[in-house]
């Protein structure tokens, strides 16, 4: 969707900038344009490019051992599996809660909407604190919890609950909107065709959000692989177990291995990079493309 | 097959959408549903349907009690005001949709399935367009595609929810005109749901006027317009100049004025409400003339083959407005200018009841 806003926006502002009445003095434009490039070079390229200086200084040899050390690699398994875990619960959640708010009239619905962002706007240490708080040993559930030999903080699960947590608001965000605009016409229209509940989410519903279901799970997983403070938090930090990423590259900074530190660091910024390509690509390639399809009748040039 | 409703009820908070409605929807007939917007016409088509289910009362689908059979059960053919058409398939795979979702027993070889679409866009006179998608398609062909695809599953009943609402006027009256000789061909018994009183009168068998979540009058179209029941269909279904006053033999005295309206059933001195349609009212020139209503002319609109005279009550504390249709030659004959104070006098006037008269205000 934000793709589509974008290329209307761009035909927009072309139309806007060869007007010369609506057309703003150079003097302006060049100002602006300055003030973005300056600010973008120093707090967004600046960072990324001593990221990976700071990686390389010791040479490529260096920066490889510092990845395959075993506690590095460890840590590199257990960011990919809490994001391959977290990231499928989260559009499963997303979709039904998406669903829910955008199709379905009931008491509450408000409240919902608004405790989706609710993980936006609460700070990933109270996320964290939260699971601590009722998983911990002196949780609510911590006796009952260690009755039955289950471990959840300090362990993979509490770092999958974690993510979950701060990352639940992506997809269900991406969708409510998309959902609430299309109605459930189509819906309607294949019940009475006399398609079941399944058949009709598979062939009609699927199909109709799935740019946007895709643009949310990239963002997801961009959060899940990143996310610092409530995993900082139920971690427990303990090397080769429960050290995802981010977590490895703070232990390895406060220890003043500073080209290990940047290595590991470098890597996330790569998969961070990597995802916005992705993202990037599903937003030319999908309602771009539907545009397309759907201009070449219209006339557009 | 035959469609009855008893006694539907249904209420979205506190607004009333039906009150009660009883209604026979006999097989093979074309029945329009006239109303204004939230008069409950839709909402009565969607239970008819199973998309909305009734607060009290049954449906009846061939006699049979459908008031809990499920949408998929129920065997209908609906068709969406913004057609609803599945805009990621193809208008070859919107047809087929209803064949090819159907349980595997029940459901066509997959060349039965192409031949049965390319039939029904032969139907529907789209056959060159099966491959494009539904936004590469003007409204009056998706419409089509969607009547097609509906039409695919063999529907008992085909139910059309304001289908040419959102189209031009000019692509609207063609399809009226092509809907109603799919009908003759089909003889599919239809319900549809419009507001614009003309595609009701042209395109149905019969007519049913509802108002405020019951039904005014069910008739064939021409009895409709001809012999209103209530003044709320009077007023519906075309222009009308209402007269309030109180009967006096053959006479409704309106303020100052009197009218003759000819027999009645009305006691003297009873108040009433004269509905006279514009083309059935005179003007009259002469000023000593007594019979008539006084007005005075505003504007002369003469274009196609009437002219219509918009006039004011002559008497300028209570803004009252007429409006009469006349012949061009007529008008010509009669050199109205603005300003200029004459009697109306009715050729034909039906009398209603006022305690009638105060609902169709409302």
């Amino acid at each position: 969707m934000g793709a589509a806003v974008a290329t209307h926006w761009t035909v927009h502002s072309r139309r806007f900038e060869a007007s010369a009445a609506t057309r703003e003095p150079a003097w302006v434009r060049g100002i602006l344009i300055a003030i973005a490039l300056a600010f973008f070079a120093l707090f967004l390229l600046l960072p990324l490019v001593t990221v990976f200086a700071e990686a390389l200084r010791k040479g490529w040899g260096v920066y490889f051992a510092a990845l395959v050390d075993p506690d590095a690699r460890s840590a590199i398994f257990l960011t990919l599996l809490v994001a391959a875990i977290a990231v499928p619960l989260n559009l499963v959640f997303g979709v039904s809660a998406a669903w829910a708010i955008a199709k379905f009239n009931f008491r509450g619905k408000q409240l919902l909407t608004t405790l989706i962002d609710l993980p936006f706007s609460v700070s990933p240490v109270v996320a964290g604190l939260i699971f601590v708080l009722l998983f911990g040993a002196q949780g609510w559930f911590g006796p009952w919890l260690i009755e039955h030999d289950v471990k959840i903080i300090f362990a993979v699960p509490g770092l999958v609950l974690a993510t979950v947590f701060v990352t639940f608001p992506f997809v269900a965000r991406e969708l409510i909107p998309l959902m609430e605009a299309q109605g459930q016409e189509e819906e309607e229209a294949a019940i009475v065709l006399g398609a079941s509940g399944w058949q009709t989410f598979w062939r009609v519903t699927l199909p109709n959000i799935k740019w946007g279901l895709l643009y949310g799970v990239i963002l997801c997983n961009a959060r899940a692989m990143g996310e610092f403070g409530a995993v900082s938090v139920v971690s427990g930090h303990i090397r080769g177990r429960t050290n995802t990423m981010p977590l490895y590259v703070e232990i390895l900074y406060n220890e003043y291995n500073f080209a290990a530190a940047f290595a590991v660091a470098s890597l996330l910024a790569l998969l961070a990079l990597l995802t916005l390509v992705v993202k990037s690509l599903v937003g030319m390639a999908g309602p771009a493309a539907d545009e397309c399809r759907s201009g070449t009748l219209k006339g557009i040039p | 097959m035959s469609i009855h409703v008893e006694n539907i009820a249904k209420r979205f908070g506190r607004f009333v959408a039906l009150d009660h409605v009883t209604l026979d929807f006999p097989t093979g007939e074309l029945v329009g549903l006239l109303g204004p917007s939230g008069c409950g016409k839709t909402t009565l088509l969607r239970i008819i349907a199973g998309l909305e289910s009734a607060d009290g009362g049954q449906v009846l689908l061939d006699g049979e009690n459908a008031s809990d059979a499920h949408v998929r059960e129920r065997q209908v053919g609906f068709v969406f005001q913004h057609y609803a058409l599945f805009r990621h398939m193809t208008v070859f795979d919107n047809v087929a949709f209803g064949l090819r979702v159907k349980p595997r027993g029940q459901r066509p070889a997959a060349d039965r399935i192409r031949q049965r679409v390319a039939e029904l866009l032969d139907l529907v006179q789209l056959s060159a367009l099966a491959n494009r998608y539904p936004t590469q398609l003007s409204g009056g062909q998706r419409q089509r595609i969607a009547l097609a695809r509906a039409l695919a599953v063999e529907p008992r009943v085909l139910l059309l929810d304001e289908p040419f609402g959102a189209l031009d006027a000019k692509v609207r009256k063609e399809l009226r005109r092509w809907l109603r000789t799919l009908h003759d061909a089909l003889h599919i018994t239809s319900i549809f749901v419009t507001h614009d009183q003309e595609e009701a009168l042209e395109v149905s068998d019969r007519v049913v006027v509802m108002n405020h979540g019951h039904v005014e009058q069910v008739d064939a179209p021409e009895q409709v317009y001809e012999h209103p029941a209530t003044p709320f269909v009077y007023d519906f279904l075309g222009a009308v100049n209402l007269f309030h006053g109180r009967v006096h033999g053959h006479h409704l005295h309106v303020g100052a004025d009197h009218l003759p309206v000819g027999q009645h059933s009305f006691a003297t001195g009873a108040e009433a409400l004269g509905c006279v349609r514009p083309h059935e009212l005179e003007i009259a020139t002469d000023p000593s003339e007594p019979a008539g209503i006084e007005a005075r002319v505003e504007r002369v609109l003469s274009f196609g083959s009437t002219s219509r005279v918009e006039l004011t009550g002559a008497d300028r504390d209570v803004r009252r407005y007429y409006e009469v249709e006349l012949s061009r030659e007529r008008i010509a004959g009669l050199q109205l200018a603005a300003g200029q104070v004459v009697r109306l006098k009715p050729v034909r006037v039906r009398l209603f009841a006022s305690s009638q008269a105060v609902e169709a205000s409302v």
